[in-house]
């Protein structure tokens, strides 16, 4: 069996709905039960209950660099392979992969005000993810602004690598440039333990539910552009006749 | 009851917002994916 046959869209709509109630189940009990959980933790001797905005700031960030390099190597598949699927999951992705940005940048500024004394800062990481946001946006308004979907999908698909030099920016930015207000990685499998395992926990099952949401919503978005591709299909054909 | 202290604003705030956007996002998915759903199956019960 090869990972092309779900280029296919048949067997993608046939294998996605397969899966998807089991996705969507595990998205919801991990989500919910890790944010819960995140939520009852107790507070930081430093950073008093503020500490409980990690479970929303930590996976949102995580996710929002995550889905752009989703969107990067399904772009590649595109101009590499045209796999329409590949394109329309690109596609898909980038509302949510928005959302969970803005969650970042919101989280961050609410939890860096009373931690830091300010709502923003020019921070390498800061403005990179904010670029980031910015390119988002930009690739959503761009598939919408053209109306051949295959000169979209080339277009879109280029934007997405240029925009891939900020999505590694927000990632590895506080790691070559020194100045700047935000910590380095709250977890980190090289440098040992950096976080009290009573919001590791939380945080890991938070940053799985959120991965699991991410694809759950990939999926139904996919589908949902699957199904308007073949009604357009549809219409064209109906139009010729 | 829990206690947020002198930060509930920013917890409350900041779980508000999000869980509010996280919310829209999926609402407008399942409406999207609903709508294209229905109007396929006009489409192809028309043909």
């Amino acid at each position: 069996m090869s990972i092309w046959e779900y280029a296919n869209p048949v067997k993608f709509m046939r294998t996605s709905g397969a899966i998807l109630p089991w996705v969507v189940a595990g998205a919801a009990v991990c989500t919910v039960t890790g944010l819960v959980w995140g939520f009852l933790t107790p507070d930081d001797f430093r950073q008093g209950s503020t500490v409980k905005i990690v479970f929303l700031h930590v996976p949102a960030a995580m996710m929002a660099i995550n889905i752009w390099v989703m969107m990067l190597v399904a772009s590649l598949i595109w101009l590499i392979r045209r796999h329409h699927v590949s394109a329309l999951a690109a596609k898909a992705a980038a509302p949510i992969g928005a959302v969970m940005t803005l969650i970042g940048l919101i989280t961050g500024a609410v939890w860096g005000q009373p931690m830091w004394g300010t709502w923003w800062e020019w921070d390498p990481r800061l403005t990179s993810f904010l670029i980031l946001f910015l390119f988002y946006i930009g690739y959503i308004a761009l598939w919408s602004a053209i109306e051949d979907p295959d000169s979209a999908a080339d277009l879109t698909a280029v934007l997405c690598l240029v925009g891939s030099v900020f999505a590694l920016l927000s990632r590895y930015a506080v790691f070559f440039w020194n100045q700047g207000l935000h910590q380095g990685a709250s977890l980190s499998v090289q440098s040992g333990e950096r976080m009290s395992a009573v919001y590791r926990y939380p945080l890991y099952l938070t940053m799985l539910g959120f991965g699991l949401l991410f694809l759950s919503l990939l999926l139904i978005r996919t589908r949902t552009e699957i199904r308007r591709r073949r009604l357009a299909a549809l219409q064209a054909r109906e139009m010729r006749a | 009851m829990i206690e947020l202290g002198k930060y509930a604003g920013a917890v409350i705030g900041a779980y508000g917002l999000s869980l509010a956007l996280l919310g829209g996002l999926i609402w407008q998915t399942l409406a999207a994916n609903a709508r294209a759903r229905h109007a396929l199956e006009r489409q192809e019960s028309r043909g």
